[in-house]
């Protein structure tokens, strides 16, 4: 409906101009096809800096040598075993690490006299290297498969714990005291506003700690086991098998991708109401 | 149900709130509290509610619960306090499931309530898809669902905008003309105060003290009348003026902190 409240002469009388845009920028756009641009551009400068002979493929193999080397790992059955052994020590040992984590997580996010105790032993603890320990875990459970367990647990235990108890600290008062008005149990709260409520917390916890599992795997296995990523990684390097190292740089690149895509998929899933 | 307050003192540490309150919230009362930022008037509620340890004083309350009351002292939040993760219906559900009722009972008590507050369409959408007026009328329902004997309301209409807040009003309005639940509200604003109280408790600033308590003589549903504007102009008129210099010196207060 045109605006009739002010006579015409208000209206039409005085010249005017358009208002001039001025809010464009500054927000981030979707651009579906940039990141695939950019690998394949990536890809190409790489193949072609050793064809055209800039770098020695020795050094730097090209992305061709490298798919080869990893067609032939799958083809001769080693690809599958050394990445059955990492994905068990990294399943095992994050499970474990987690477990622990989230237990003390959340006896020191919700009992003051846990965290009191708590907060400065992971304080203290939890800039250790972890891979430093190995040595010592190799002594206690020997050279096997407990000692890399133990060092995966063991790097994932200390940010599960912060990031849960982090996570429970963040969940709103406001719904705690809501519960407590309708009369909810202690465990009903837990149960249904603490750990729901926290849930983001950890999930982001656990981005980071998939991270820190597949680095220890790949340390642990380097230092001590005959399968496993890490070993074959090590292995490929000793011989100067560059092709066959980068494959295996490739499939820790395609399994950190993997855990992500796995961790969003179960962000999105439980964390709909984002 | 009556809520008897008798010499209550409330400090942090060493930041007295509330001093030497005596109040009694009569059955079927709405009971408005207001004064100046601070002045303590949600511990005051808290305390009421029993999720605020009272630092000195009592806390009673005496009467009737109604049938089928499950929390008799119930709040409706400033916030809404609803879960996210739970749906409209879930968010109902929560203070239910610990009750040992049966599922017709409780899917009755969710369903009445939802139907009463007009969201019975929208009790599978997320508290983020619907509005602050919606949002607060799930808390409404949620309160409602457990039958209450006494609401303590902590400024339930100021998180929304006016049109919401008056909309909102209506509802509270036909609430009490039905069910005549006793109630404690709190709010910093003196038209709702006006509109839905039977008396009106002013506090001082920090240390809250009871300053005065004021009677709405109009019945609730005549106060729109134009007959009684006048009367009601000189009632905010009067407690305007108790709260102005406090209000005023409150906020110089909480400027120099």
């Amino acid at each position: 409906m045109p605006d009739t409240s002010l006579p015409m002469t208000e209206r039409s009388a005085v010249p005017s101009q358009p208002v001039r845009f001025r809010g464009g920028g500054f927000t981030v756009k979707g651009h579906r096809w940039a990141a695939l641009l950019a690998f394949v551009v990536l890809i190409a400068v790489w193949e072609s800096t050793n064809r055209f002979g800039l770098v020695s493929e020795l050094f730097l193999p090209p992305p061709s040598a490298v798919a080869s080397a990893l067609a032939a790992m799958a083809q001769d059955g080693s690809l599958w075993q050394h990445l059955k052994a990492s994905l068990m020590r990294i399943g095992v040992g994050w499970v474990m690490g987690t477990v622990a984590g989230m237990a003390v997580g959340f006896a020191m996010g919700i009992g003051s006299v846990a965290r009191a105790v708590g907060v400065p032993l992971v304080s203290a603890f939890f800039p250790i290297p972890k891979i430093a320990l190995l040595p010592l875990f190799i002594l206690w459970f020997g050279i096997g498969e407990p000692s890399k367990f133990a060092t995966i647990g063991f790097g994932v235990f200390f940010p599960t714990v912060i990031a849960t108890y982090s996570a429970i600290d963040s969940v709103p008062r406001n719904l705690i005291r809501m519960a407590q008005s309708f009369g909810l149990p202690w465990a009903s709260i837990l149960r249904k506003i603490v750990l729901p409520g926290a849930l983001p917390g950890i999930l982001a916890g656990f981005r980071i700690t998939a991270s820190i599992a597949l680095i220890l795997v790949v340390a642990a296995e380097m230092i001590g086991a005959e399968y496993g990523i890490g070993a074959f990684v090590l292995t490929a390097g000793n011989l100067m098998l560059t092709d066959q190292l980068l494959a295996g740089v490739l499939v820790l690149s395609l399994l950190g991708l993997t855990i992500g895509t796995v961790l969003s998929i179960l962000e999105r899933r439980l964390l709909k109401w984002r | 149900m009556r809520l008897i307050i008798k010499d209550l003192c409330h400090r942090y540490d060493d930041l007295v709130v509330l001093d030497g309150i005596d109040l009694t919230v009569q059955e079927g009362e709405v009971l408005a509290v207001i004064g100046p930022s601070g002045c303590g008037k949600s511990t005051l509620l808290g305390i009421a509610g029993g999720i605020v340890a009272p630092t000195s004083g009592t806390i009673a309350v005496a009467g009737e619960v109604p049938d089928g009351c499950l929390n008799p002292i119930t709040f409706i939040f400033q916030d809404f306090a609803l879960l996210p993760w739970r749906s409209v219906e879930d968010n109902l559900s929560l203070v239910l499931e610990h009750h040992p009722l049966s599922a017709a009972e409780r899917r009755e008590r969710i369903e009445s309530g939802l139907r009463r507050m007009g969201l019975w369409d929208f009790r599978k959408a997320l508290p983020k898809q619907l509005s602050g007026g919606m949002r607060q009328r799930v808390g409404i329902a949620r309160a409602l669902a457990v039958r209450p004997a006494m609401l303590l309301l902590d400024e339930p209409l100021s998180a929304l905008d006016a049109q919401t807040r008056e909309l909102l009003m209506e509802d509270f309005l036909s609430l009490w003309q039905r069910e005549r639940t006793t109630a404690l509200y709190v709010t910093h604003n003196l038209d709702e105060a006006l509109r839905l109280a039977d008396r009106v408790v002013v506090l001082s600033r920090r240390p809250g003290r009871l300053r005065e308590i004021v009677t709405i003589e109009e019945p609730r549903d005549q106060r729109l009348e134009p007959s009684a504007q006048a009367h009601l102009a000189e009632v905010r008129d009067r407690l305007w003026h108790l709260i102005r210099a406090e209000a005023q010196l409150a906020d110089r207060e909480i400027a120099d902190a």
